[in-house]
Parts: structure tokens; C-alpha cells; sequence
């Protein structure tokens, strides 16, 4: 009889059970991670290409969100097509800025969406497969999250956010000027397809995480503060479909720019209703 | 109205092991755990199975079920697919003691490092005046049931032994949530869980809530809530200007 | 064979077992100073306590001022028949309104009433809302409070160890023999004081609500150390366990349906309760549906809805209604609460009956009743104890919670359970560290001879190598002989044939052997719960063959009037050296129930 005191529960770090397979889910899992990757890349290209284009973004009364707001001086440089009667408003920034204004327009929507906590879930798994789906190993040797710099970078989500809500006001003017003619009033498919957008984009980011803690969450007590309860309870609502708000009105964004696009260059007619 | 079920269970130890089969007797209404049972009655009585109530609310019987993190007394047979065998392995994140039981001491030593609930100096003793609205979102957290899987699917330590070392995992991230939230609770724990219990290993893919038993929204009602909590104390550039200005607590009220 | 070589570990105290009673006593110990462990056979946290669903029952008068510890009492000693420990019922209800704070400043988050105080619930016998609760899953947030104050309190706990025999120093216990279930490797602590807290017995039927655990591993370990088990016969049967899928057959559903408003019907769609209220709580029980109806919004004008009757009167009546060929398809009744109230009131009071019934057996009860019957869920007998300290006979053994008895008489009420475990629990802890420090050094000593003995046993399982008996076969028998003879209803011939059946099935028990090593390998583990299985329901049934009389929780067919002689009387068992030496055997005695003094006596006459 040998006598020796251990602790009760000595931490272990035996080995796994050997299980070769890298997953043994049976379903199919793929599909979702390769749909989102698909659909990601498509909206991605069509983008990167609409905003390098330079051209095409405007058919009175209608500026494409992309290019929104207009920010640079060449936004004077838009095609004279057959519709276009003046170009839009003049921008800030100046001559300096040579290449596309959606550039510079598109770095706070882009960094909303790139830092939202629904797209890091929907990117992560598709696009950098950490992991593809649940229970399926992912491919990386080392893996340190968000915990160093550039991903630590997520943390700024409310700083975009923030500004987004800015954006937005210039989106929601947009949408009003949509409904502007010449000397009177306009509505259009393209006047309901920039309101449609600018709702959307209120909803996204009204949805967001980061809205739901500023709203209320970051609150202690709820008791003491009703109103912001009340809100963050509405908020909470929208927080449930934050991630089909998101992709809608991302798919939203494209399409929007793809008519205007079209009716500029006068791939299709411009009906006006009155 | 009974069928056959064919069970392909991993059995071994440290020392490695294989696939068993077993085929038994199954029954409408049936989950796993009862065709496990019944296998292990019948044809291997030394068959290890970590289970207790069998009605999940105790959180022992965690396995993986063709490949998923789930209980096996809340997996009904009916929700598999049907003629299929099933497919039982232990968890695959612990080391392994024997068959379907594995060592999950990870968490009980996590569990240690939690600074304690401590009340405020307002209301250091109770019975303490909290309105519901004040405890609802910590009562979620509170349903936790410990089964582990959360920690189990979590692929920051499933597909990475190393960070077991700097990473808490979701079920301490609902508790240190929880904690924050309470309504009378005095310590912030909220640097803590960046730097040393690893909140920002977390990259939010949310396996941890696909697989809660108890449908606990541990991403967005926790990880997120916390972590926009850690960037009100850590990050946030607009609080920190005026934090320099006026000092006080960024979550204070 | 190689010698057998053990673990050593000295402590102050052991507590065996970590559910409610356990964890607590174990803080009260280590606050007291007390070097103290906490050995469980599951994981920590895993503990049966966190079934328990409705509440914890404490007059702390949160919603109704007129309630406080007297009417506790009487509701605790009418429900318990009488048959109650006075003393204990009255510190029961005395101390649980503190207990319940106390796990408020641990953190515990029980609902709230508007005002911000605990919020409480009705339930059967109580005759004002009393259960402190979240939800329907009191019992989790109760074993996680106390858990995660253990925990930082720094108490060591001993996880998946089993403990085989408690080891004495001639009277006095001397120490603990267990072993660990994932190597099969023994262990052996040396402490002065155990306190038992290892929960019930209910494994030993074939429908029950309790888990594996509950095999009544603390009685039988208290028996073979030389304490005496009090009023075994009464073992109560939950009103409330689902019937369908058989899967599922004897999970509990909460009495908390019934207290927000759920009643019971028969395939005739009648609520049946109205014609089973008995003489003995005419008085506070309604007669009408209206009154019962209204009774949840106002209890100072109304009485008492009859489905709100204690556990026993509610199981017995559903069991006459399926015997009358009045019962549901899957052999139970309706409890019905879809029809009475708003499906999201269901879903937030009764969140993991909704869960529960939707996953396990495909019924939104929210739009259909359930089906539902009677289910083996708690014993009220159990080891004596001083109603103070909770010290059994044999000094430096205590025991608290379901293990111990006395407490609830011949029935336990919904939502005592859970305060009994705090209140006994600190009490049963903070004496047993107080005895260990009146011990100085002189401290009871483990003889080599005792610890050889036990590990024989322990290991014979494994040892015969014949494979004439499976370990799982036998527990099947065992838990149908319980289930068909000693069940809600018994009767003399039943239970002698039973008595026999287990004679038979403890000798073959001595022949169980099992495959495989001593690594995590259940078939062992079963093979040495079912030996204090075994000696369990025969103590159970051998008190109720004793008790010629129908009480509580205990019916005989053949004695269906309450006696008030055996009102007066408690059974004790006791394993006593056979006179030619041979194997110890299980006699029976009664004993003189304590009497209430006057100024409590008086409390329970009479209408409230």
C-alpha cells in the first residue's frame, strides 16, 4: 500500500480518440459555405468593376449608391448619353483624386459590411474555410482569430457604423432627388428602386450588433431607462434578421447600380410615370 | 413496431481504436441513447457512456452523431436518416479516456479561473431589489447545462490543441456575459476575458450555437454582446476621447 | 494478482454526493474551517437536483404577507400526513427563507415579482404561492449557484468517484473507500466525518423521473455502517411523468403546470379531481370549477383547485381512473393546459415542458394536453437523523437531503424538496465540521483488515470470470418486481412475493460477473449499484409490509383507512449481525413517533 496525496482532478492532456476522417457529417454541408462564396465573389466582381468604370453611374435623376455620395470633382465626368440632361452634383475633394470617386465612397459601406459580425461569420467560413462548417476541420496549421493586427481591426465595427448612418442620410437624399425633375416631379422604376434602397440600407444598419449595444444593450439596468429598452427591444427584433436584411440589401446595392448602369449607357428605357 | 439499427460506434482508448458494429432492436419514439443502451446491454456490457437523466437537462451524454455535436438522449432516432446506420463517436476536441467518454477537465479548470459573482456596494446584501427586464438576458445564459458542446465544436480548439492555453470558449464567454449583465454585480471582468481568457480568438462562425441543446443565443446575445462591451472598455476611439476628458467607468451609466 | 495499492487523501470532512444537499454542506463545512472534498459519481453539475423543475419552497411572503414559517409548517406536516419529524419540519421552515437569500447573494437569478423582489409560485399543498423559481428549471440554477460557489470557495471536488464502503474506527467512522470510475483505480480518504448526500432510490423502478444515480447508494452505505433507515415504505409517485414514447416513460413534467393553471381530465373529458377530494382537506379544497377557477387570482376568498391536492391524493386518483378504463390512449390521463392558457404564457413559465414535449414526443402543448401518469420520483424514507445536527447513529455520519429521513413524514410537497437540501444541508455541514474539531487529535484510525476486505468485494465482479449472471438482466428483474409489487398501490401478498424475488436476486447478484477491465467499464459499475439496490427496495418492501395501514404515499388494498395507532408509529430498519454469525440481516422495528410540542401541535389543528 503506497500512500500519496494528488489533487482531485488533475488537468489531462491525453490524446484524442484517433479518428482519421476530417469529418464524419453525413449531410451535405458543403452547399452553404460554396453558395456564400459564390454569391460573395460575384457581388465582389461586380462591384470592384462598377467602381473602376468611372462612367455610367448617373441617369437623371437617378446616382447609382455606388458613387454616392459623389465625392470628387470628375464626378463631372459622366457620359453624356441620350438621357442625360445635367450631371450631377460637383464634389469636394477636388482634381487632385484621378481614378473613381466610388473608391473613396465605397470605404465606409465597405468597411460596415466587411467588419459586420454577420459577414465575418459568412466570410470566415466561406471564403477562409476557419471553419467551412461546423465539425469539419479546417485546413490552417495556426489560428489566432481577431486577436491580432489586421483582423483586430473588427473591433472598429461601430466606428463604420457610425458613420454608415451618415451614408445613409446621403443615400436617403438621393432616394428624394430621384423623385426631382427639371422644373416639377419625377417618379420612376428607378425613383422606387433608390427608396427601396435606402430602406434597406436604414434596416441594415439599424440591424446591426454593434446599433443593438449602443442602443441599449451596453446598459446595466433596462429598468432605469424605458425608452432605450423600448428600442433596443425593436432593435433586437431587426438584430434577429440582420443576416437576411444584409443580404438583400447587398444584392439590393448591385441591382440598383446594374439598371442605372443600364439606362445610362441606354441599354434600356427610362419609364416615367409621371 | 420494431427494426433493426445499425450502430457504428467508436470504441478504443489512448492507445487508438476502431469502429464497432452493432445492430439492435429499435423502437418508434426511440433516441440514441436508448439504442446505445440497448447495445450495451445486450452485446457490450463494458461499452463506456457518460449519461444521467436521459431528458436532457443534465448534459452528460454528449456525443457526435454522425459527425454532429449533440446529446444523445435528445436525438431522436426518427430525425436520422432513415435505413442509414449511425454513426457514434466521442467528442473530439478531449482527450479521450475510453469509447464515448471523454476527459473534459479543460472546462472544470476554466470554470476555476471565473471571478466570482460580487455584489455592488449599493446592495451588498440580500435579498436584492432586481426587476426582471434587469435579469431576463442573464436568466438565458443561466440555462446552460453544461454538456460541453459548445466547447466541443468550438474549432479554436478543436482544430487547435495549442490554444487551449489562451482560450476560454463559448460556454465561459455566456458566463462572463452573464456576470456583466447582472444587475447587481460590482467586478468588470471585461480586459480579463480579452487577454487572458481569449474572447478575441473568437471569430463569431457561431457552431456554438448550432449545436446549444438548450437554443442559448451564445453569439449574438453573448460573444457579440461582450465583445462590443471589451471595445467600450478597450478600443472605442469616441469613448476614449471622452473617457480622457472625464474619467469614469465606460460602463457606468 | 498484484497487491493493490491506493490513493491517500485526508480531509476533514467528505460529503458524498453533489447535488443541493451536498454542495451545500460542503460550502458550510469549508466556511467552518473544515478541510473539505466532495466526492460525485457524475460530473460536477450533473447531479439530480438539477431535475428538479417548479421552485423552492420559502415563506418569504414575497406575494403574500399572510404567509410565514407557521403556515409552512402545518402545509409541510398535513401534506406529510402527520407522520412528519415535528423539529425538522419546524427549522425547515424556519431557515429555508434564508437559505433562499443566501443563494440570491451567490448569484443565483430567480424571477422577479414587479416590484423586484423573488417571485413565487403556487403548488400542491402550499396553501399560498410560495416556490421561489426561474422558470421550470429551478433545480439547474440552484446546483449552479452552489456549484459555482464550491468552486470559488476552492473546495476540492472528486469527480466520477464512486464510493464502495464507509470505513470505521470501532463506532466512529474513520474514513471513505471509493474508486475511480475512468481507471477503476480505489482511493481512500481519512476523515473523521461523512456526510451522505447522495439522493434517492428511484432506479430500483421500471417507471421513474430520477437517473442512474439514484440508486440509493447512501442508504445502503449508512445500513452497513451501522445507522438505521427510518419509514422506507414511503416512496412517493409523482402525479405528473409522460407515458408516450415508452422511450421517455416516467420523465417528470412539472407540478408547475398544475400551479399555473393546468388541470387533469380522463378520456371523458371530465376534470376527475372534484371526486377524489378527501375528508382530511375538505376543508381548504374547492368543490366547484368556478371557485377553483378563480382561486389563482384570489386566495383569501377561494380555496384550493383539487388538482393542487398533495402528490399522493393526485397519484392515487389518476391511478383509479385508468383502472376504470378512463384513461388516455398510451395508458395515462390529460393534463391539459393548452385550453387554459395563452400559448406564450405557457412558453415562458414552462419553457422546458414545452421543449421537452415537442422534441421527445412531438406534442406542442401549447395546442394539445398531454398525457401523462404517476412516476416513482422521491423516497421520504431514509437514514435517522437528529433533527439539529442531521447526525445518524454512528458517530461522525450525517446525512441531508433526500437520503436522510424524517423531514417529510408520509409525503413530501412539491418545492420542500429543494429547501430540505439547503436547510439540512448547512446543518449537516456546519456540525459535522464542529465534530471534527471537537475531535482534537484524537482521530479514528482505518484498519488495514477493513480496507482489504472492502476492495474484495468491490473487485469480485470482475474476479468470478464464470459470466453466469449480467448485471443489466438482474437490474431489469429487480426494477419490474419493484415496479409490479411494491408500486403505488400494494397489498400483502404482493409484497411478500417481492420480498422473496429480491432474496432470489441477491443471491444471484453474488454471482454477476462482468467483461472487460476496471477502465471506465460500466457493467462493473452496475454490478456494485445493484448490490445497494437490492438491499434498498428490500427495506422498502419489508417497511411496507410492516406498515399495516394506508398513509401518504403508502397504500395497502388491504388496509385502506389511515390508523391512528400507525400515526404514532415510525419503522426502522436496521442490518444486525445474524445470532449464528453468518451474513447480516435486515430486521425491522418500530419506534415511538416524536410529539409536537403544544404551541406547534396547536398550529395544526384546526382551519387556516
Amino acid at each position: 500500500m503506497t500512500a500519496a496525496t494528488t489533487t482531485p482532478t488533475p488537468p489531462r492532456t491525453g490524446p484524442r480518440a484517433a479518428i482519421a476522417a476530417k469529418t464524419l457529417r453525413k449531410d451535405r454541408w458543403r452547399l452553404e459555405p460554396t453558395a456564400y462564396a459564390i454569391l460573395f465573389l460575384l457581388f465582389v466582381g461586380y462591384v470592384a468593376w462598377a467602381a473602376w468604370e468611372n462612367a455610367d453611374y448617373y441617369a437623371r435623376p437617378y446616382l447609382s449608391p455606388l458613387y454616392s455620395p459623389c465625392l470628387a470633382s470628375i464626378c463631372a465626368n459622366v457620359r453624356a448619353g441620350s438621357h442625360i440632361v445635367h450631371p450631377p452634383r460637383v464634389g469636394f475633394i477636388g482634381t487632385w483624386w484621378a481614378v473613381s470617386p466610388a473608391l473613396l465612397a465605397l470605404i465606409i459601406p465597405g468597411g460596415l459590411r466587411t467588419t459586420c459580425y454577420y459577414y465575418r461569420k459568412a466570410y470566415y467560413r466561406a471564403i477562409w474555410r476557419a471553419p467551412q462548417a461546423c465539425g469539419v476541420a479546417e485546413p490552417h496549421r495556426r489560428y489566432t482569430g481577431e486577436t491580432r493586427f489586421p483582423l483586430i481591426l473588427q473591433n472598429l465595427h461601430r466606428l463604420f457604423f457610425i458613420l454608415a448612418l451618415l451614408v445613409n442620410g446621403v443615400l436617403t437624399w438621393d432616394a428624394f432627388e430621384s423623385f426631382r425633375w427639371p422644373g416639377g416631379w419625377n417618379m420612376g422604376v428607378g425613383s422606387i428602386i433608390l427608396t427601396l434602397n435606402a430602406a434597406l440600407l436604414w434596416m441594415y444598419s439599424l440591424s446591426c450588433h454593434s446599433c443593438r449595444h449602443i442602443i441599449g444593450g451596453r446598459l446595466k439596468h433596462f429598468s432605469r431607462h424605458p425608452v432605450r429598452f423600448w428600442l433596443w427591444g425593436v432593435v433586437s427584433k431587426l438584430n434577429q434578421s440582420h443576416m437576411q436584411i444584409a443580404l438583400v440589401s447587398m444584392v439590393w446595392v448591385a441591382l440598383t447600380d446594374l439598371y442605372i448602369r443600364m439606362v445610362a449607357v441606354g441599354w434600356i428605357p427610362n419609364p416615367r410615370f409621371f | 413496431m420494431s427494426y433493426d439499427l445499425t450502430l457504428n460506434i467508436w470504441r478504443g482508448d489512448a492507445n487508438g481504436g476502431d469502429f464497432a458494429e452493432y445492430v439492435v432492436p429499435a423502437e418508434e419514439g426511440q433516441v440514441v441513447l436508448d439504442a446505445v443502451h440497448r447495445a450495451q446491454a445486450t452485446m457490450a456490457n463494458d461499452l463506456a457512456v457518460r449519461w444521467n437523466c436521459k431528458a436532457g437537462k443534465c448534459g452528460s451524454c454528449s456525443a457526435e452523431i454522425n459527425g454532429r455535436p449533440r446529446l444523445m438522449c435528445m436525438t431522436r432516432l426518427s430525425s436520422l436518416p432513415q435505413g442509414e446506420p449511425v454513426t457514434i463517436t466521442p467528442l473530439r476536441t478531449f482527450p479521450i479516456i475510453r469509447d464515448l467518454v471523454t476527459d473534459v477537465s479543460f472546462n472544470y479548470e476554466r470554470a476555476k479561473q471565473v471571478p466570482a459573482f460580487t455584489p455592488t456596494a449599493e446592495q451588498p446584501q440580500a435579498p436584492f431589489t432586481m426587476h426582471q427586464v434587469d435579469v431576463q438576458r442573464s436568466q438565458e445564459f443561466r440555462k446552460c447545462i453544461e454538456c460541453w458542446l459548445c466547447q466541443n465544436v468550438c474549432h479554436v480548439i478543436r482544430d487547435h490543441e495549442e490554444n487551449k492555453e489562451h482560450y476560454a470558449g463559448p460556454r465561459f464567454f455566456i458566463r462572463y456575459a452573464e456576470l456583466d449583465m447582472h444587475p447587481n454585480d460590482a467586478l468588470d471582468r471585461k480586459e480579463f476575458v480579452q487577454d487572458v481568457q481569449g474572447l478575441g480568438y473568437c471569430n463569431i462562425t457561431k457552431c456554438c450555437t448550432e449545436v446549444c441543446p438548450e437554443s442559448i443565443k451564445i453569439t449574438d446575445n453573448a460573444i457579440i454582446a461582450l465583445k462590443e462591451r471589451v471595445v467600450d472598455a478597450k478600443y472605442d476611439p469616441v469613448v476614449r476621447f471622452f473617457r480622457r476628458r472625464r474619467p469614469r467607468s465606460a460602463s457606468s451609466e | 494478482m498484484p497487491e493493490e495499492t491506493y490513493e491517500h487523501h485526508p480531509y476533514d470532512v467528505v460529503v458524498i454526493g453533489a447535488g443541493g444537499a451536498g454542495l451545500r454542506a460542503a460550502v458550510e463545512a469549508s466556511d467552518a474551517g473544515a478541510k473539505t472534498a466532495i466526492i460525485c459519481r457524475s460530473l460536477l453539475g450533473k447531479a439530480h437536483t438539477v431535475m428538479a423543475e417548479g421552485g423552492i419552497a420559502a415563506a418569504l411572503g414575497n406575494l403574500w404577507p399572510e404567509d410565514n414559517w407557521k403556515v409552512h409548517f402545518r402545509d409541510t406536516m398535513r401534506g406529510g400526513k402527520l407522520l412528519n419529524n415535528w423539529r425538522m419540519a419546524e427549522l425547515h421552515a424556519k431557515e429555508s427563507p434564508d437559505r433562499v437569500l443566501e443563494l440570491e447573494q451567490w448569484g443565483a437569478l430567480f424571477d422577479r415579482t414587479p416590484a423586484g423582489k423573488i417571485s413565487q409560485r403556487d403548488f400542491g399543498g402550499h396553501r399560498y404561492a410560495r416556490l421561489a423559481h426561474v422558470g421550470d428549471r429551478t433545480g439547474l440554477e440552484m446546483i449552479r449557484t452552489l456549484q459555482q460557489r464550491a468552486v470559488a470557495l476552492g473546495i476540492d471536488v472528486f469527480m466520477e468517484l464512486t464510493v464502495t464502503d464507509l470505513l470505521k474506527d470501532g463506532e466512529r467512522i474513520a474514513g471513505v473507500l471509493a474508486y475511480w470510475r475512468e481507471s477503476g483505480k480505489f482511493v481512500v480518504f481519512e476523515s473523521p466525518a461523512v456526510v451522505l448526500a447522495t439522493g434517492g432510490i428511484g432506479k430500483s423502478w421500471k417507471v421513474t423521473s430520477n437517473s442512474w444515480e439514484c440508486t440509493g447508494d447512501g442508504h445502503a452505505l449508512a445500513l452497513r455502517a451501522g445507522a438505521a433507515l427510518l419509514n422506507m415504505e414511503f416512496v412517493q409517485f409523482h402525479p405528473t411523468g409522460m407515458v408516450w414514447p415508452l422511450s421517455v416513460r416516467g420523465l417528470l413534467v412539472t407540478e408547475s403546470v398544475r400551479g399555473d393553471g393546468g388541470v387533469l381530465r380522463n378520456s371523458e373529458g371530465k376534470r376527475f379531481m372534484f371526486d377524489y377530494i378527501p375528508e382530511f382537506f375538505k376543508a381548504e379544497t374547492a368543490d366547484s370549477v368556478e371557485e377553483a377557477d378563480r382561486w389563482y387570482d384570489d386566495k383569501s376568498n377561494n380555496r384550493r383547485p383539487p388538482e393542487l391536492l398533495p402528490r399522493d391524493e393526485v397519484a392515487r386518483s389518476i391511478n383509479s381512473e385508468i383502472k376504470a378504463g378512463r384513461g388516455s390512449p398510451h395508458g395515462g390521463v390529460f393534463l391539459d393546459i393548452a385550453s387554459r392558457r395563452s400559448p406564450e404564457f405557457i412558453k415562458r413559465r414552462l419553457p422546458s415542458m414545452y421543449h421537452q414535449f415537442k422534441e421527445l414526443a412531438d406534442v406542442d402543448i401549447t395546442k394539445e394536453p398531454m398525457e401523462i401518469g404517476p412516476t416513482c420520483h422521491y423516497v421520504m424514507g431514509g437514514v435517522e437523523v437528529d433533527a439539529d445536527t442531521q447526525v445518524s447513529r454512528v458517530p461522525g455520519l450525517y446525512a441531508a437531503g433526500e437520503v436522510a429521513g424524517g423531514m417529510h413524514g408520509a409525503n413530501r410537497l412539491g418545492g420542500n424538496s429543494l429547501s430540505d437540501l439547503l436547510v439540512f444541508g448547512r446543518r449537516a455541514g456546519e456540525f459535522a465540521a464542529s465534530y471534527v474539531k471537537s475531535l482534537g487529535a484524537g482521530r479514528p484510525k482505518i484498519s488495514e483488515a477493513d480496507l482489504k476486505r472492502a476492495v474484495g468485494e468491490a473487485l469480485a465482479p470482475l474476479q468470478s470470470g464464470k459470466a453466469e449472471e449480467n448485471p443489466y438482466a438482474l437490474h431489469q428483474e429487480l426494477q419490474e418486481t419493484m415496479q409490479d409489487l411494491v408500486g403505488i398501490i400494494r397489498v400483502e401478498a404482493e409484497i411478500q412475493e417481492a420480498i422473496g424475488r429480491i432474496a432470489a436476486l441477491q443471491a444471484r447478484a453474488t454471482r454477476v460477473s462482468v467483461d472487460g477491465g476496471r477502465r471506465y467499464n460500466p457493467g462493473w459499475h452496475l454490478s456494485l449499484d445493484l448490490r445497494n439496490m437490492l438491499l434498498v427496495s428490500q427495506a422498502v418492501a419489508i417497511a411496507a409490509l410492516e406498515r399495516q395501514e394506508s398513509r401518504g404515499a403508502h397504500t395497502r388494498d388491504d388496509f385502506p383507512m389511515t390508523d391512528p395507532y400507525w400515526g404514532t408509529q415510525n419503522i426502522v430498519l436496521e442490518l444486525k449481525a445474524a445470532p449464528d454469525g453468518g451474513a447480516p440481516t435486515l430486521t425491522k422495528r418500530r419506534q415511538e413517533l416524536p410529539k409536537a410540542p403544544p404551541e406547534l401541535a396547536e398550529l395544526l389543528e384546526g382551519e387556516h
